[in-house]
């Protein structure tokens, strides 16, 4: 299992988290974790991540949400 | 195998695209939806009263709720719109359905305040807000693609800082108070008004006297607040998104809101194609371009246009509240101090003062030193 990095995204809007973990995902890995804690954020980085050929995995954590990333 | 590896890999990536536009359709047909009902209803609105491509304006709106409450006396732009209050309760209401009203604040209010301010400043240079712009572009104004293309300007100036690293740093989660503090003001002014209109002033004549049925305004903007929620429908990131990350989404919201406008426009004979003779318009191409790269820039840096902050606002997002504010003591500043731009009349061609363009330059100034100071910054702490 390859080292999962985190993106913590919490308390950002859109496109900082969208661009964090775009940042990330450009260094090359394939187990990402990132955390968000808005609906519209939870949505944007989905949907750039799945776009980039990553499959995404949603899990709410209290208010916030933990969105993993694998390919 | 080896000769089969190469086709069966493109048919795998074939289809996991497939898959994930297939989950996103529900997202398009969202977009496109709230798109659509945003452009008949702006049509409708103004067949009932609202001044020619002013269904929806955020800016002139504020504008008029400003003067409405004697922040500002141009006699011809006071009403206080029930529009805004919809759409705030509206996105509320639709926020608290799907669970995601949530109290936040605390990313650097103060200087959000400022750049609401300016924002608001550069869209009555223009003569409306990103919404309005597209309205008029649905009504054939060809002013308004002199403001798109500084619109566009100043996006792509805001992404050069997004990408260095600029953010006015994160939220917090506040207490329920913070979040319903301007939304309940807006309900308890609306109902003032309602109750006691004397105490407000309303225009005579001028775009201010001009307005559909109060009932029909206010459903107009619960409906399109609660759409807006949900479809998360911005016209700053709609170009910002296809630029960063090639993500098309919001821009459909854009498109269809332009095209349904037009439709709706061509209907009811309210298309008129040319610079010339447009419904609160000039032709200072100039100042166009600059009062929408202004909007442009500031709203990258806030995060959204107009629309989508009193949508934000409606989710408890105190730091669009607070921008909210800035727009409406803007719009005073902007009246108060003539640095609105005049429509063309018969007499005028119209285009901001002196006051006003140099309002606009001190705009751009302060945007870009709050752009810079935010990503040296960031720089420095990463």
């Amino acid at each position: 299992m390859a080292n999962k990095e985190i993106v913590d995204a919490r308390g950002l809007s859109c496109p900082q988290p969208v661009l964090m973990t775009k940042k990330a995902v450009e260094k090359g890995g394939s187990q990402y974790e990132v955390l968000v804690d808005n609906g519209t954020a939870k949505e944007n980085v989905t949907r750039f991540a799945a776009n980039a050929g990553f499959k995404v995995t949603v899990q709410e954590d209290g208010e916030d949400y933990r969105l993993i990333l694998s390919k | 195998m080896v000769f089969n590896a190469f086709p069966s890999a493109i048919f795998v990536k074939s289809k996991r695209k497939r898959d994930v536009f297939m989950k996103e359709k529900k997202a398009y047909a969202g977009i496109v939806i709230t798109g659509a009902v945003i452009g008949l209803i702006a049509v409708v609105l103004v067949a009932l009263g609202n001044p020619k491509n002013m269904g929806f304006c955020i800016a002139c709106f504020l504008r008029d709720i400003a003067g409405a409450t004697k922040l500002h006396s141009a006699a011809v732009v006071q009403y206080f719109r029930p529009e805004v209050v919809g759409l705030v309760v509206g996105a509320m209401a639709m926020a608290m359905i799907g669970k995601e009203f949530s109290p936040k604040g605390g990313s650097a209010p103060a200087i959000r305040f400022f750049l609401g301010a300016f924002v608001m400043i550069g869209a009555l240079v223009f003569l409306g807000c990103p919404l309005r712009m597209v309205l008029r572009l649905g009504g054939g104004d060809l002013n308004a693609v002199v403001g798109l293309l500084g619109f566009a300007v100043g996006i792509l100036i805001g992404i050069f800082f997004l990408n260095k690293g600029f953010t006015l740093k994160r939220t917090y989660k506040l207490p329920k108070s913070e979040a319903f503090a301007l939304p309940v003001a807006l309900v308890f002014l609306f109902v003032l008004v309602l109750i006691v209109p004397s105490l407000f002033a309303f225009s005579e004549n001028g775009p201010g006297s001009m307005h559909a049925p109060i009932i029909i305004a206010l459903i107009a903007g619960l409906v399109v607040g609660a759409l807006c929620q949900k479809s998360r429908m911005c016209m700053v990131a709609g170009i910002r998104d296809l630029v960063m990350f090639k993500d098309f989404k919001l821009l459909l919201g854009f498109i269809t809101i332009f095209v349904a406008a037009l439709i709706g426009n061509l209907v009811t004979g309210n298309f008129h194609l040319g610079f010339a003779g447009q419904p609160i318009a000039h032709s200072v191409h100039l100042w166009n371009f600059m009062g929408m790269l202004i909007v442009g820039l500031g709203s990258v840096l806030l995060g959204g246009c107009p629309l989508r902050q009193l949508i934000l606002t409606g989710e408890g997002n105190t730091d669009s509240a607070v921008t909210v504010l800035g727009y409406i003591v803007g719009a005073a500043f902007a009246h108060n101090f003539g640095l609105a731009g005049a429509a063309a009349s018969a007499e005028s061609i119209g285009g901001p003062s002196v006051n006003g363009k140099v309002a606009v330059i001190i705009g751009l100034v302060v945007m870009l030193a709050v752009a810079a100071l935010n990503t040296a910054k960031a720089n420095k702490n990463s």
